[in-house]
């Protein structure tokens, strides 16, 4: 911004009345310099501009970034152990890892088992070590049961006589691992990964591998429906760029109303279609292109999510390539033709170029949209056309793990993130057209 | 491209055509499913396709039950007043928050103005069920989670980047010169603000409130998560019904949805118009 523009803009705040003064330049009405009202002025502006933003700012970060980093935080925290058996926690904290630890390790842990008993947050731990190793919950809530009962020492041939799992140095350096105050196990699990039994980081046997594969598909699924879309929304888009106003002003009706269609109707309207006693598969039968028995399962599977996904994001791709393409000037491709390029060659070489940043505008805004896609993979979706989205809700509400729910979405919310920084550097967010 | 040239080759009509068909395929995909669900609203019996006597336009074929179904459930009812109560207060509170931001926004003087739009734009890139699980945990501890006040706060949340996004958008086509007009002809701020701003941003102000409006009269990850018995509103209920058995009746509510939809779709595209006419744009 130039000088001249400041004070063009900011004349009115200074009430600027320009004269000369006896020593210095530029004074106002009221003799300070020029340049001291203007910086002034300068200054109440941006006040001005923080304080109209202010409240807002305050309202997301409160309801909103908070509540998404605390979630983002439960990926790592590990209170549990820490908070409920602080004494072996303690205990632990001049254990080497090699064999078994000395008798006060014991002594801490029949007193934590007893108070976690009596307090009844043991069962936390037992669920917390179970994450780790398989069977541990029985063996801790076992263990603590009659530990009540032991009344002196030595507590170490007591502890190993209830469960023999005591008696193991691997029990030991994994409650040692875990009695951190923060983790990195829900992050190992969520990308299939743990420690083994000395201690260091492994990827799962391929057969147990759950996490990486649901990503994976969810990348591969995305990026299917990204693809559709382009092949769909580029014929619509060009046409109805190149359309008269008027009739693409009609048609584009065709293209908003699903878009300003509720999520559950658009994805109900496909269910309705695609199930087996559903409108297509009855008007293939009476087209007696299958038979009555041979109806095709469309719906509650991959091919269910990827139709009424494409179905569903399309808009989002067409709405920005058409306004690129509605900047195209038609006399490039024309030129083209009279230079000789077949009308292929014309199109692929002249005028897809010119409409590549619709292409990534929309593809990257639909990418980012589905690989987040809870209702229409839970609704129609099946067993083989969930998403990690899904993954997460069923660690929040039926498993119960919130920790990895957490692992999982910080991962899920990194992909967004870099994403959506891509997005903002070649597009900029506040270019998204709506409507 | 709107009509074949006299010299036009057979290939070239083959193809234009070809193209055309094409794209009214894709227009069908688009709009079919949404046309469709419609009659089948209507359809007598409690099936999801069309009967015999709907094919054959027997009037016996059609009939209002799922409607009436509809209308007679207080579950339903419930759930409408829920979606308008919740829809309501949090577009106001979206509207306000978010106008005011973008006005701040779109002043050359704002500092760091990248960064807070990113934070204020994010809760529509954030995936749903990480906002949802994230305000559930965040929302339970301070005693917010199923209450009216907590399903409000976070559908404003997820409202206010489709408001900042519109008004900032009519505001960059803002000519800064007409409030200067103004104050020369000795308009106070306030004034100015009321009888030259206020007007020229009023469209961008309303599409930004049916947007927030949509939004959370649309949502359920976020409605899953947070409310209680007590909150549910239309999508949950939807959702539940979807999930669990579905029956016509959710068609019949799919269809008042979708009359709804085009409702909104005239007002913004009257709103669109007036905006153009208002600044001297004529299409």
């Amino acid at each position: 911004m130039t000088q001249a523009q400041i004070a063009a803009g900011t004349a009115d705040d200074v009430g600027l009345v320009p004269r000369t003064g006896t020593n210095s330049g530029v004074t106002t009405a009221d003799g300070t310099p020029l340049k001291v009202s203007l910086r002034r002025a300068l200054r109440r502006q941006r006040l001005w501009a923080m304080l109209l933003v202010a409240p807002l700012l305050v309202f997301i970060l409160v309801t909103f970034i908070v509540p998404v980093f605390n979630m983002a935080l439960r990926g790592v925290e590990n209170p549990q152990i820490h908070d409920i058996m602080p004494k072996t926690t303690a205990a632990l904290g001049d254990w080497d890892g090699n064999g078994l630890p000395d008798e006060p390790v014991f002594a801490a842990l029949v007193e934590d088992l007893k108070s976690g008993y009596k307090s009844k947050e043991i069962g936390k731990v037992a669920t917390r070590l179970n994450y780790e190793v398989q069977g541990m919950r029985s063996a801790i809530m076992g263990s603590a049961r009659q530990a009540a009962r032991i009344k002196s020492g030595p507590y170490k041939d007591a502890m190993i006589d209830i469960d023999a799992v005591w008696g193991e140095p691997a029990t030991w350096r994994v409650i040692k691992r875990e009695s951190a105050p923060y983790t990195l196990s829900y992050l190992l699990a969520a990308l299939d990964m743990g420690y083994d039994d000395d201690g260091s980081i492994v990827m799962q046997p391929e057969s147990q591998r759950v996490y990486v594969p649901l990503f994976t598909r969810t990348l591969v699924m995305s990026a299917t429906v990204t693809l559709f879309c382009i092949l769909l929304g580029y014929p619509v888009a060009y046409l109805l760029a190149n359309l008269p106003l008027r009739t693409s002003n009609l048609l584009m009706i065709l293209v908003l109303l699903p878009f300003w269609t509720s999520l559950l109707v658009r994805t109900t309207t496909w269910i309705v279609l695609l199930q087996s006693q559903g409108v297509v598969n009855d008007l293939l039968v009476w087209l007696h292109l299958i038979d009555d028995e041979g109806r095709i399962q469309m719906i509650f599977n991959k091919t269910g999510t990827l139709v009424a996904m494409t179905h569903i994001l399309l808009p989002f791709m067409i709405l920005p390539l058409y306004s690129v393409m509605k900047t195209v000037p038609p006399s490039y491709m024309r030129a083209a033709r009279s230079l000789g390029a077949n009308p292929l060659v014309a199109f692929w070489r002249v005028y897809v170029p010119q409409t590549v940043n619709g292409i990534g505008a929309g593809s990257l805004l639909v990418f980012i949209l589905s690989i987040g896609y809870f209702i229409t993979p839970a609704l129609v979706g099946g067993q083989s056309g969930q998403m990690i989205s899904n993954m997460i809700a069923y660690h929040m509400q039926k498993s119960l793990n919130w920790g990895l729910a957490g692992a999982l979405g910080v991962l899920l919310l990194a992909l967004v993130l870099v994403l959506y920084s891509i997005y903002n550097k070649l597009i900029g967010i506040d270019k998204i057209k709506m409507g | 491209m709107s009509a074949l040239p006299a010299y036009a080759s057979t290939l070239d009509r083959i193809w234009h055509y070809g193209y055309r068909i094409l794209c009214a395929l894709i227009f069908v995909f688009l709009i079919g499913p949404i046309l469709i669900i419609i009659p089948l609203s209507f359809n007598a019996e409690p099936y999801f396709t069309f009967t015999h006597e709907m094919l054959s336009f027997d009037p016996a074929g059609y009939s209002l039950r799922w409607y009436e179904d509809f209308l007679s459930n207080a579950d339903w009812i419930a759930a409408i007043k829920n979606s308008f109560i919740v829809g309501i207060a949090s577009t106001i509170l979206a509207t306000v928050l978010g106008t005011l931001a973008a006005l701040g926004l779109s002043r050359p003087q704002m500092p760091f103005r990248g960064l807070i739009m990113s934070i204020l734009i994010s809760p529509m890139i954030v995936p749903l069920i990480i906002s949802a699980a994230g305000m559930f945990f965040f929302y339970s501890s301070v005693n917010l989670a199923q209450t009216y006040l907590g399903v409000v706060l976070a559908h404003t949340a997820l409202g206010i980047p489709f408001v900042v996004i519109t008004v900032t958008a009519t505001l960059s086509g803002f000519d800064h010169s007409l409030t200067r007009a103004a104050s020369s002809l000795g308009a106070s701020p306030s004034y100015s603000f009321f009888k030259v701003v206020l007007p020229l941003v009023t469209p961008g102000v309303i599409s930004g409130a049916l947007f927030a409006f949509i939004t959370s009269f649309d949502e359920v990850v976020v409605v899953i998560f947070l409310s209680g018995v007590e909150q549910r509103t239309m999508p949950l209920q939807m959702w539940s019904g979807i999930r669990e058995q579905i029956s016509p009746t959710i068609l019949a509510v799919a269809t008042i949805l979708v009359a709804m939809s085009v409702l909104l779709l005239t007002v913004l595209e009257l709103l669109r118009r007036r905006n153009e006419r208002l600044r001297g744009i004529t299409g």
